[in-house]
């Protein structure tokens, strides 16, 4: 591993620590004072310099340390929290952000002075309230009175009187068994914390055996230190740390360890964080109060490559297991059972390791406060986000696509669908927009809905820019819905002037083929003067897909199980001709299209004689329709390859697998499939 | 030319030699991946007549083109006689039909002549000539072929 692959770490973690600090800061401006949460973003902050001190990112370095310092004041109890403080560490992670690009691409750091300055004062006077706040609405309840005596150190003595960062540490130590016979001696460690300041030492003999019995290698004693409270528990640690597998250890706060006072939960009464080496300590102690906040489990960092290269052996693992299948079969071997546990185990496998590729949307999700508070800034409208379902999982290759559609629509939420302010007091709503961001699993997809309280598509004026662009014919009567749907035709925008935000030409256009590229769809539902809600549509992995496996002259296909709405073998009189081409196959008093896939894919004229099966599917746009199979062979799970690759899109085609025979077997997209089946044009213009 | 070329001119070039429909056509070694014996192909639909279909390269699909289709010498007709060229043309892997891989040749750089108006059709597909032992190899160049990228446009 050279030096770009640990600098490529160090911002693929600087990334994951910004978004921890994301959403630790939104918990906090949420009112929900918690200290794992604070302690989280501290940490995140802390690995961010430590890393960049490493790489030598100067810049980086400072701020970060600024930033850590007001943190720290905060974590400690120095610093109130209120909400203005909050939203300057709102601000403090975004310039970080940019700080951290900036050392990323090699660009001039970012113009930070402005909350560089406000950080400056917090950390040198963490009693003052933050500039802004101390302008206007700052005096905290407990201030009011202070003027009255003509100086305002209260808060500040409050704060630290009520913080239990003063309650000592305790410090139990007991060397165990083994632990002289590796040259450690515990009163080199004693010294080094008494040089640390430590207020008493106490030795507890109690475990001393008799001297008949005495072993005089093995040790009998075990001390209980006491530290200042203001000792850093890493510093305390780090006295131990050569000790630390021959010792049974736990540091914690005196009072908690006493276990008589319920103190209320306050930012700086906090056991020691997750990550610290304390959790490592075999003393149960520590390992309790250290132990990892529930939900957060271990995890293990592994290049995608290696699970992507897991993923297609595992696909293959499937393939040749079926094949083996078939050949025992063959062969007529009673081995049924056996293949049966094969079977099972491969199937599980494949679950197992798709699993592994799962993430949650929170990802996608995390860099959309920051875009919120950009736009907020730009617009001059205030925005509330709600976000639901972020721990929904989906497949880590949609987890990447989908950031960039999803800015998009926030962009366009922020810019087209709310209103001024002003003009929401006017229409009775509440000056503050709300963006609601939700994902759900529906049905074997992932939905993300984008939805805000704005004024909805004004159709008339959408209507009147289509026809000026030429986009819509001006004597056309479309639907409610069709309107709506003109926002997505390529080169359309309302906005009435060009602004930063959109309206630069790229617009949702560019979000449905985005989206539609990987397999996706974009709808639209828009109620004038109460909103808009975008629905993405996405597949919850691009690699495996259920399919049907059907066989149309000679070749063999799949057709995605999420477009069948059934199977039928017609009964005579069913297939209607309607003089050209193509038939309807009648269906319960419904009529569908005839799509023959002999005739599309391969240029055969039906030959009606032959065996024949229906296969309905159901399209977005398209609808309902009948592809013409000759017969149906199988329901199973398809690993997708993509035809890309190697090659280029196809018409027609969704990707391709392998099957039990080795063969390639081409994956069909029923919606271009149809659109193939009814004018070339159209298959054109979906292949491009 | 480039002083590139210039200062290499001298230095030796390896190809495979294969036979297709008559004609000793040579790509260059570097850009060989393997040969395998020929599959049956899966035919994909609305593509050109070259490009015959995809087969399953262990789990990569691969797309096979019928090189004596391209040179306009008419299609092939393969049978289990026949071997597939894997080849790497700008990061993607395809694979060439050919009647048989009859030698590996090493040859000075400079020994590539210009097609003249020799090899008509395919000349376009070719980088140059080469005449070795009585013989004349087509040296083809894999990126003119337009296996993928030519392909786009024309869809």
């Amino acid at each position: 591993m050279d030096q770009d692959d640990i600098l490529a770490i160090f911002f693929q973690e600087c990334d994951e620590g910004l978004a921890v600090a994301e959403s630790g800061l939104a918990a906090l401006a949420g009112g929900a004072a918690d200290a794992e949460g604070l302690n989280a973003v501290f940490r995140a902050v802390h690995s961010i310099k430590g890393g960049a001190g490493a790489f030598g990112f100067d810049a980086l370095v400072r701020y970060a340390h600024l930033f850590e310092t007001v943190l720290d004041h905060l974590r400690a109890g120095r610093l109130a929290h209120d909400l203005e403080v909050v939203r300057l560490l709102q601000r403090s992670r975004d310039v970080l952000d940019d700080h951290v690009h900036a050392a990323q691409n090699g660009g001039a750091a970012p113009d930070d002075s402005g909350v560089v300055a406000e950080l400056s004062q917090l950390a040198a006077d963490p009693g003052a309230a933050p500039t802004v706040a101390a302008s206007a609405e700052a005096p905290a309840a407990a201030e009011p009175d202070a003027d009255e005596f003509g100086f305002m150190p209260v808060t500040v003595d409050l704060d630290s009187f009520n913080a239990p960062a003063e309650t000592p540490w305790l410090v139990r130590f007991r060397p165990l068994a083994g632990a002289m016979a590796h040259g450690n001696d515990p009163l080199l460690l004693l010294r080094e914390l008494e040089r640390m300041g430590a207020l008493e030492i106490r030795l507890d003999e109690t475990a001393l055996a008799d001297l008949a019995v005495l072993d005089p290698c093995e040790p009998g004693l075990a001390w209980e230190i006491e530290m200042p409270g203001d000792t850093d528990e890493q510093a305390i640690l780090d006295v131990f740390d050569f000790v630390i597998d021959d010792c049974e250890l736990s540091v914690a706060r005196k009072a908690e360890n006493a276990a008589v006072l319920d103190l209320p939960a306050d930012l700086a009464d906090t056991p020691a964080p997750a990550d610290q080496p304390a959790a490592e300590s075999r003393a149960a102690a520590a390992a309790a109060a250290a132990a990892p906040p529930a939900g957060e489990r271990p995890s293990i960092r592994v290049d995608l490559d290696r699970v992507d290269q897991l993923v297609n052996l595992v696909g293959e693992l499937v393939i040749t297991q079926s094949m083996m299948a078939q050949r025992v079969k063959d062969l007529n071997l009673d081995l049924s059972e056996e293949l049966d546990d094969l079977s099972h185990l491969t199937r599980e496998m494949q679950d197992a390791v798709m699993a592994m590729r799962a993430q949650p949307v929170r990802t996608a999700f995390a860099r959309v406060p920051r875009l919120l508070r950009d736009l907020e800034l730009e617009t001059g409208k205030s925005v509330r986000l709600d976000v639901s379902g972020e721990t929904t999982e989906v497949d880590k290759t949609v987890v990447d696509r989908i950031g960039e559609p999803l800015v998009h629509l926030i962009r366009n939420a922020v810019d087209h669908g709310l209103e001024a302010p002003a003009d929401r007091v006017a229409a009775g709503k509440p000056e503050q927009g709300v963006i609601r961001l939700a994902a759900e699993h529906r049905s074997g997809r992932i939905v993300i809905t984008v939805a805000d309280d704005g004024r909805g598509i004004d159709r008339a004026r959408v209507r009147a820019k289509a026809v000026e662009r030429g986009i819509l014919a001006p004597d056309a009567t479309p639907s409610d819905e069709e309107i709506d749907n003109l926002i997505f035709a390529p080169g359309f925008s309302t906005a009435e002037r060009v602004s930063n935000i959109s309206g630069r030409g790229v617009g949702l256009d560019v979000v449905r083929r985005n989206v539609a590229s990987f397999g996706g769809r974009v709808t639209l539902a828009s109620t004038p003067g109460q909103g808009s809600v975008f629905s993405l549509t996405l597949p919850l992995t691009l690699a495996v897909l259920d399919g049907m496996v059907v066989r149309s002259g000679g070749d063999t296909y799949v057709i995605p199980l999420a477009n069948i709405v059934e199977c039928i073998r017609p009964a005579p009189g069913q297939i209607r001709a309607v003089g050209s081409r193509p038939d309807v196959l009648e269906l319960r008093g419904m009529h569908l299209p005839i799509v023959d896939l002999g005739a599309v894919l391969r240029g055969e004229n039906g030959d009606e004689g032959s065996e024949t099966a229906f296969v309905i599917v159901d399209c977005e746009h398209l609808g309902r329709a009948a592809l013409r199979v000759d017969s149906i062979d199988d329901q199973r799970q398809v690993v997708i390859k993509s035809l890309e690759a190697n090659f280029r899109a196809v018409a027609g085609l969704a990707g391709a697998t392998t099957l039990g025979d080795g063969k390639v077997a081409l994956i069909l997209d029923p919606e271009s499939l149809i659109a193939m089946a009814r004018t070339p044009a159209a298959a054109l213009s979906l292949a491009a | 030319m480039s002083d590139i070329d210039i200062d290499i001119d001298n230095a030796q070039r390896q190809v495979i030699v294969f036979e297709i429909a008559g004609h000793q056509l040579a790509v260059d070694i570097m850009a060989v991946r393997e040969i395998r014996p020929w599959s049956p192909s899966t035919p994909l639909p609305g593509v050109p007549s070259f490009v015959r279909g995809v087969v399953n390269l262990r789990g990569v699909v691969l797309p096979v083109c019928d090189l004596g289709e391209r040179l306009g010498w008419g299609k092939s007709n393969p049978s289990e006689r026949h071997v597939i060229i894997v080849v790497q043309i700008d990061g993607q892997q395809v694979g060439l039909i050919a009647d048989g891989v009859s030698d590996i040749l090493t040859f000075p750089r400079s020994a590539v002549q210009p097609t003249g108006d020799v090899a008509a059709e395919a000349a376009a597909f070719l980088e140059g000539l080469v005449l070795q032992d009585q013989r004349m190899l087509l040296v083809l160049a894999l990126d003119r072929l337009g296996l993928t990228e030519n392909l786009q446009v024309a869809a």
